[in-house]
């Protein structure tokens, strides 16, 4: 019974910045958005409650009172006009009443103008994808994906009987998004395929991430932490799987932050001229599996189900790299493969190569970079 | 004694009369086979739709994927989706329009009692492209039952033999709808007028209507989606230069309406058993004529309250917001009358009337939480989470669902001619009452916390309410097959106490009132054959 109510076996604590167990009420509010939206529910439901209550009591008193079994003898009367006008008009003030503090929050929660540091968000099936546009760290940008180790572990019937279950789980990702505090940060939001849609509760912000279309929202973080939200749009079959860790830091480690990321992109920039060893490339496609292609085609890269096996494939053992890159480049069954163009052609091109001599596959083929430079052309 | 049945003039041959085997029902005109026919089509759809359901919360029953991969999981929440809406709610309020409208008010049959077969017999071709799409290639549509692109020109072709589905189901409504528009406003019997019409009757020829402005709007919005699909049209891809939010405006235009299409009759049958239970006119017949005619028109210009996060501006927002909240003055006026009507009733509280008052109680919770959620800064931390989902089982389940379940046991010994066991009734309603709050009032909790809708899979912090609300749905579940096979089908069977022609009037004679009450019980093959001559209230037959 005990391993029956999931959260009390698995020991879970709440965690900051995202859900607390067995939450009641809106996330704490970590801007002034959030605290007003917390402001409108309450209003909202106390004055719910007291309708009610009020309704209810008139109707349940009723049902004691007049009833047949306590000889209660039915009255006459089925109208009267001025009954029915006083209460269309006395909902309809209450109505004007709800609507005025919640017309002002709305106002400023589309107003992004003045934004300190703008950065635009992509949805892509399945992850996230940050590129810092205008402010202090512009021209980063990275790619947020689900913690693999927890994808594998939803796949596996989740947390086991006994074992400590994540507090973050389907919650951590390999890359946050990181802000500084106290600063007005614009999110710009599209989609490169369907429409997903980036949400965290703590800030009070969700928008739909729309392909073809550009849409923003706002907030201001008022404390420092880690706040989590996820996908809030269906988008297909990993739609609870691309989460969003917003990493708010003082100004001074976002600074820190935005200098380290800089030198990093430098050092990572691959030149997509170089020609690799098939050792040094299978090295690198391993990582490049094990960090994307892992979770539906398997280790063993056998598949399931409706996922195609890689190892023992045509397509994969195929003379012509082309079959295979095309795949890479653009998915394939209608978006149940996903296209993988976001990736660099370094690593497209390590992993490809990787499959073709990984497993029961010893092709001996090797693919190089400037393979996919050319089939993107 | 029956002034309604004649038996001078029409010397039918027996074949014409009562045709009985299998062409009795394929070949069904009569519209209380078709009522019956369409019942007991949509509580078929009801239990596979439940399937899909249990499916769903068997596999949210504990974190982790233990029984679905996440494919076949969106395919389950979307065919679910599917099968309730259009399979399940639609056709039993269309069977209840079928066997209840003409008996109220006293005509012999529907107006076009041959395309009132034909509206039937559509719907199993379409049903069954519905249900066996799970085997197609790729499986069961998988994009939500909203069906939002581009996500739905990423599907296979369950989609399209889905969408094919919808057109059929689509066509089938709007005849259906001609035909109660057509019969509701030519054939009342004499001393009829409108504003004497059984409020069930009004709540139908008001959903006639809003069916016939709104299904083909979704027909334009499903061929739209066909054609990005197969014949190189982009209206909704983007690669094309198409808008995909252009689809959900199409798709909510109708959306919103049908939300309405499939509260409205519930509202009527509300309306009708009441007053019977409470031995005192409804209260403000008229008022709720004109509240039903207001949410039938404000529904029209609400739509874009499912779209508060698509990006709108501002204005579109507010527009939207202040035209949601508005909708909720003339529901609650209808609350407000049928509690005027209760008091100072002379009240018992068999079955139907269980249903009605807990309608009236479940509903209005679904109501408020729908209040909360047209608060547009509110609904930006609720859209697309549980909340929603709480918010809209509580005004189907609780609403739609238990206004035919009140239906049902108030108009089933007029169908069947014998009493159902009230005791087991009041069994059906406690499970049903308890069990549907069990599971869907903790969905609240889930939304406010951000639970994400169509998800597999989710945090751990959210364990203990996936379980509890898993536990509710299979109680619910049960509760219905114990409905089917402990009180419908005996029922059927003709097993039971001999119902009177009014089982619902007291010994004061007082109760329910009706022209459907003026004919024995069973209700004869045939029914006011001729136009019966009515008092002046048009409840009473007078010979």
């Amino acid at each position: 019974m005990a391993a029956w109510l999931g959260t009390a076996a698995h020991a879970v604590n709440d965690l900051p910045g995202g859900p607390a167990v067995n939450q009641l009420n809106l996330h704490p509010a970590v801007t002034q958005i959030a605290q007003e939206q917390h402001w409108l529910h309450w209003f909202m439901m106390i004055i719910c409650v007291l309708i009610f209550v009020a309704v209810f009591g008139v109707m349940f008193y009723s049902i004691l009172k007049h009833r047949k079994s306590v000889g209660h003898k039915a009255a006459n009367f089925h109208e009267s006009t001025a009954v029915e006008i006083a209460w269309t008009v006395v909902p309809f003030i209450i109505v004007i009443g709800m609507a005025l503090p919640a017309t002002k929050v709305l106002v400023a929660q589309k107003d992004t103008t003045g934004a300190d540091l703008t950065i635009k968000a992509t949805g892509m099936q399945w992850k996230w994808g940050y590129d810092y546009i205008k402010g202090e760290g512009e021209g980063i940008g990275f790619v947020s994906t689900l913690d693999n180790a927890q994808r594998q572990m939803s796949n596996n019937g989740g947390p086991k009987a006994g074992e400590t279950a994540p507090d973050d789980y389907l919650l951590k990702v390999d890359k946050p998004l990181v802000v500084p505090v106290d600063k007005k940060i614009r999110i710009i939001t599209t989609a490169n395929d369907v429409i997903h849609a980036f949400a965290v509760p703590a800030f009070g912000i969700k928008q739909d991430a729309i392909p073809g279309f550009v849409r923003d929202t706002w907030f201001r973080a008022e404390k420092i932490g880690d706040y989590h939200g996820q996908c809030q749009e269906l988008c297909g079959k990993e739609h609870a799987y691309m989460p969003i860790h917003v990493k708010v830091v003082s100004a001074e480690d976002y600074s820190a932050w935005v200098a380290g990321k800089s030198k990093e992109a430098a050092a990572l920039a691959d030149d997509p001229a170089k020609v690799w060893t098939l050792v040094d490339l299978k090295v690198r496609g391993e990582k490049v599996y094990a960090a994307n292609c892992v979770a539906c085609h398997q280790a063993n890269g056998k598949g399931a189900g409706p996922i195609k096996a890689l190892d023992g494939s045509a397509i994969v053992l195929d003379k012509d790299h082309n079959k295979q890159i095309q795949i890479m480049l653009n998915g394939a069954g209608g978006g149940a493969m996903p296209a993988w163009k976001s990736l660099s052609d370094t690593d497209l091109a390590a992993v490809v190569s990787y499959t073709k001599n990984n497993w029961s596959n010893q092709t001996g083929q090797i693919v190089q970079p400037a393979e996919f430079v050319t089939a993107r052309k | 004694m029956s002034a309604v049945l004649d038996h001078h003039d029409h010397a039918h041959d027996e074949s014409h009369a009562h045709p009985h085997g299998w062409r009795r029902w394929v070949f069904a005109t009569n519209h209380k086979d078709i009522g019956t026919l369409y019942l007991l089509f949509s509580f078929a759809m009801l239990m596979f739709g439940g399937v899909l359901a249990l499916g769903i919360r068997a596999e949210l029953f504990q974190p982790g994927l233990q029984l679905v991969n996440p494919e076949l999981f969106n395919q389950l929440t979307t065919m679910h989706g599917l099968i309730m809406v259009f399979g399940a709610i639609m056709p039993a309020f269309v069977g209840f329009a079928n066997w209840m409208i003409p008996l109220q008010i006293g005509a012999a049959d529907m107006a076009f009692a041959r395309m009132n077969n034909f509206s039937f017999w559509l719907m199993i071709p379409a049903a069954l492209m519905l249900t066996s799409s799970f085997l197609l290639p790729g499986g069961a549509m998988a994009g939500g039952w909203t069906m939002y692109a581009p996500l739905s020109l990423q599907m296979g072709p369950a989609m399209d033999a889905g969408i094919f589905a919808m057109h059929i189901l689509g066509a089938s409504s709007i005849m259906g709808s001609i035909n109660i528009i057509v019969t509701v406003l030519n054939m009342r019997a004499p001393g009829m007028t409108l504003m004497k019409m059984p409020m069930f009757c009004w709540t139908w020829l008001i959903t006639a209507y809003l069916l016939i402005a709104v299904m083909p709007v979704l027909a334009g919005a499903i061929t739209m989606t066909l054609t990005d699909r197969h014949f190189g049209t982009s209206f909704f891809n983007p690669g094309g230069g198409g808008d995909p939010v252009m689809f959900q405006h199409i798709f909510w235009f109708f959306g919103h309406p049908e939300v309405y299409i499939m509260i409205l009759p519930a509202f009527g049958i509300i309306s009708q058993i009441i007053p019977a239970f409470s031995r005192k006119r409804l209260f403000g017949y008229a008022s709720m004529v004109y509240a039903t005619g207001s949410i039938a028109i404000l529904s029209f210009v609400v739509w874009a309250h499912h779209m508060f996060t698509t990006g709108m501006p501002v204005t579109g927002q507010l527009f939207f917001m202040y035209s949601t909240m508005l909708i909720a003055v003339p529901t609650g006026v209808k609350i407000f009358n049928w509690i005027a009507t209760m008091w100072k009733g002379s009240m018992t509280f068999e079955t139907p009337m269980l249903f009605a008052v807990g309608f009236i109680f479940v509903f209005t919770i679904g109501g408020l939480t729908g209040v909360i959620l047209a608060v547009a800064p509110i609904d930006v931390q609720l859209q697309d989470t549980y909340y929603v989902v709480a918010h809209f089982h509580y005004v189907l389940v609780a609403g739609s669902l238990y206004a035919m379940f009140a239906g049902y046991y108030y108009w089933s010994p007029k169908w069947t001619g014998v009493m159902y066991s009230e005791r087991r009734g009041q069994i059906h309603f406690w499970w049903s009452l308890i069990s549907f709050n069990v599971t869907f009032f903790p969905m609240h909790f889930l939304g406010l916390a951000g639970m994400p809708r169509r998800y597999a899979d989710y945090p751990m912090q959210f364990a203990d309410f996936n379980a509890i609300a898993s536990v509710g749905a299979f109680f619910f579940g049960f509760a219905q097959v114990y409905f089917f096979f402990f009180i419908v089908l005996p029922a059927m069977r003709g097993k039971g106490v001999a119902a009177k022609q009014n089982p619902w009037l007291d010994e004061g004679g007082k109760g329910a009132e009706g022209l459907e009450w003026e004919v024995p019980s069973p209700a004869p093959f045939h029914t006011y054959e001729t136009p019966p001559k009515l008092d002046a209230t048009a409840t009473r037959v007078i010979a």
